[in-house]
């Protein structure tokens, strides 16, 4: 008698899961155009802003290849490099970064390169700092990271990519001078990773 | 709580429960990590409250109408399969068209699962009455837990930056701005961190309960003289 119980129960319940499985599976076949529609229009704003949309002529946001999860750039997982092309030949690369240490966690950014190795735009994806002062890094908030563009490994030159009150020419802000600071370091080192293996990012 | 499903239920009282007496957040203080959280920003905060009715007004029907098909023993599974369906479903209807809200509520959205308020009605009401009365419970322990989410919001966003209702726009669509209440103001970094949160939500406690004293105390007044030495002892709810 009581085995029926625990056997009815158990079918209801599965019975249960079924039905929700199928409602959610249901509503995802629906939304997922939409999903990737949304995914995709947010990853073109991103890369929009970082390398400007009539410089080059294909479509970035499917053009990409993986960036093999590394150190140098803070790249825990494998990502996603994405290619700007001219005419066909790729004339700058746009790829994540991130600073793993920041005041509150790690500092996820993304960075556009050409192949001179000078940075045509970076912008701050998500991190944790600390509202009111360090989310100031953030391209709604403040135009700093702007201060980043036409910026190299040789101008201004390893001495100098540093805020500026390490001695270098990056502004830090009153009250928040490590997020800047991380920041400025992931970028430089991610810079030196780029001279040092350029296939990685330049080859088809 | 009736446990049967009376013909004439007191709609009004389930209202009343709901906003006021037995607010999910004020009353019954479940849910307050969500309430914690996200509260920031108004927009932030409409947004999860928004998000967190739909789900407990889907799931209350839902329960209600199953209630008596469901077994006993397992109806908390259940009730768990339900919510986590609903939240499912929200989760993704805000990924495909709110896409950026989607980004900065980021995990507290499928949190909502684990949002107790919402099994609380599902075990506490919705499982013992018919759907209709479940429905209106569910809107006004959504619209009570929403409205505390939303003062809170408007505190921590006033103090914290000076304005109000910043990035709308991700929510209500490029119509919606900024309102920037002081120009040029400091901010209060308190309020925007997770102590200005706890602060905030003990101020709104403090408040409603000197509501509820004062209008016990006319209530009773009314009726009987004070008793010398002041009986603290709460009234037995009576019939408004």
């Amino acid at each position: 008698m009581k085995s029926g119980v625990i056997t009815r129960s158990g079918w209801l319940l599965g019975l249960a899961g079924m039905i929700v499985i199928g409602v959610v599976s249901l509503v995802y076949s629906f939304t997922y155009a939409a999903i990737q529609q949304s995914e995709y229009q947010a990853m073109l704003q991103a890369l929009d802003s970082i390398i400007p949309p009539d410089s080059h002529d294909n479509d970035m946001v499917n053009d990409s290849k993986i960036l093999p999860a590394n150190k140098l750039l803070g790249l825990k997982k494998d990502a996603q490099l994405y290619r700007a092309r001219h005419d066909g030949k790729i004339f700058a690369v746009a790829f994540p970064v991130t600073a793993p240490d920041g005041y509150n966690g790690p500092i996820n950014l993304l960075l556009a390169i050409d192949r001179d190795g000078k940075i045509l735009g970076a912008r701050v994806v998500s991190h944790k700092e600390t509202p009111g002062l360090g989310d100031r890094i953030e391209s709604r908030r403040s135009d700093w990271a702007d201060g980043f563009r036409g910026t190299s490994l040789e101008n201004p030159g390893n001495e100098k990519w540093k805020v500026k009150k390490d001695g270098g020419i990056f502004d830090q802000f009153t009250g928040a001078t490590i997020t800047p600071r991380k920041i400025v370091k992931a970028i430089h080192t991610a810079l030196k990773f780029v001279e040092s293996d350029p296939g990685v990012f330049f080859d088809e | 709580m009736s446990n049967s499903d009376l013909p004439n239920t007191d709609y009004a009282k389930v209202i009343h429960d709901g906003l006021w007496n037995n607010n999910p957040a004020l009353a019954q203080l479940l849910g307050l990590c969500p309430l914690l959280a996200v509260t920031g920003t108004v927009i932030n905060a409409l947004a999860l409250g928004v998000a967190t009715m739909m789900v407990l007004i889907a799931s209350n029907l839902a329960v209600s109408l199953l209630r008596q098909h469901i077994p006993n023993e397992i109806r908390i599974p259940v009730f768990i399969l339900i919510i986590a369906g609903f939240v499912t479903l929200v989760e993704l209807l805000m990924h495909a068209y709110l896409y950026n809200l989607y980004t900065v509520l980021g995990i507290f959205v499928p949190l909502i699962v684990t949002n107790c308020a919402i099994i609380g009605r599902a075990e506490g009401f919705a499982s013992k009455h018919s759907p209709l009365p479940s429905f209106i419970d569910g809107i006004s322990m959504g619209l009570g837990f929403t409205a505390v989410l939303v003062a809170l919001g408007v505190m921590r966003e006033v103090l914290a930056q000076g304005t109000l209702f910043a990035d709308a726009n991700l929510m209500l669509g490029d119509w919606a701005g900024t309102i920037t209440l002081f120009e040029n103001y400091d901010g209060f970094l308190l309020a925007a961190l997770p102590p200005g949160a706890f602060i905030g939500l003990g101020f709104l406690l403090a408040v409603k309960n000197v509501i509820d004293q004062n209008m016990r105390k006319r209530r009773t007044s009314s009726v009987v003289v004070d008793i010398p030495g002041g009986n603290t002892e709460p009234a037995i709810s009576q019939p408004d």
